[in-house]
């Protein structure tokens, strides 16, 4: 008991306050995470309502649960795994057909992703980040399969390590790391796509004459948007 | 692994690369594959590329979620939905 309830303490919280339902330390837990399972939820449904309908199931069940949590992950691993589960149970509801957390992940070889070489990295990051380039970055991450959306969204948005993330979903630190390059790999694509339009006007305006080299630092553009085949 | 005398360069080696561009990104790649990695890429711009671009996609979903915040209602109707109304105000 006393190495659970120092685990608990490195996250600033008091398993016994918490699990003696002490209102003031359980709010304390909302305000440390709500935006965080707000972020993975926002992101993993694509409407608002259910988002916060996921919030509010998280916490109680959090409160209500908070009694049997044996400190064998941290209070945050815990709080994500009903987080996740709670989406993914509404997502499955929504669409019976389609989500799977567990759908096994292709092979290497049966894996065809393009790949589009367009050095986009040059565009200044007010371009990178406007307005319509950020709900770009939203609609991407809502285009990844749900089994490779909730990795991304633990490791690269919410900060968890592979470890963490793999205690979440009940995978291996392995199959963690292959959901996420993969999840990466398309994401690049897709901002690839859209990056590299921005690359072209770019470029078709300095060759008119309309903007000053300035822009792109000078820096040299390579560019040859393709599906890159294996055959050179 | 790849030819070292090979002058030509073969794409063939960038699709087996592709896998390992994740953990070359975080540190994580094993000491073996990230010199062929990197030896790799002194020959191949485009891999060059994809590594850029695959860090910079990481670096941008990170700098956009900086700015993510909830919005105030929802934090109260929260507060409110587990009996914790005495503590909204903080």
């Amino acid at each position: 008991m006393n190495d659970n309830e120092n685990k608990v303490e490195t996250e600033g919280f008091s398993l016994k306050a918490l699990q003696a339902g002490d209102p003031e330390e359980f709010s304390r837990l909302v305000d440390t995470y709500s935006l965080k399972i707000y972020r993975l939820a926002t992101k993993m449904l694509s409407h608002q309502q259910d988002a916060e309908d996921v919030l509010q199931e998280t916490f109680l069940k959090a409160y209500r649960g908070i009694k049997s949590f044996d400190g064998r992950s941290k209070l945050s691993t815990w709080l994500f795994r009903i987080a996740t589960n709670e989406a993914l149970m509404l997502l499955r509801r929504k669409h019976p057909e389609t989500v799977s957390i567990d759908e096994p992940v292709e092979t290497e070889e049966g894996e065809q992703e393009p790949v589009q070489i367009i050095d986009w990295c040059c565009l200044p990051e007010g371009e990178l980040l406007s307005e319509e380039a950020q709900k770009m970055l939203d609609s991407a991450v809502q285009m990844l399969p749900e089994s490779l959306r909730v990795v991304f969204l633990l490791r690269d948005i919410n900060d968890l390590s592979t470890r963490e993330t793999g205690e979440v979903l009940g995978l291996s630190d392995t199959a963690v790391k292959t959901r996420l390059s993969r999840a990466r790999l398309r994401l690049r694509e897709i901002l690839s796509t859209y990056y590299g339009e921005r690359v072209y006007a770019l470029r078709q305006s300095q060759q008119e004459g309309l903007v000053g080299s300035s822009a792109t630092g000078g820096k040299k553009l390579f560019l040859h948007p393709r599906g890159k085949t294996d055959d050179e | 692994m790849m030819n070292e005398n090979h002058k030509k360069h073969t794409h063939k080696d960038c699709r087996k690369l592709l896998g390992s561009l994740s953990d070359y990104v975080d540190g994580e790649l094993s000491e073996e594959l990230c010199s062929v990695l990197e030896h790799h890429m002194e020959d191949c711009e485009d891999c060059r590329i994809v590594v850029d671009t695959l860090r910079k996609t990481v670096y941008l979903f990170h700098k956009k979620s900086e700015t993510d915040s909830m919005p105030a209602d929802i934090r109260q109707r929260l507060f409110k939905s587990l009996d914790l109304e005495e503590f909204i105000e903080k």
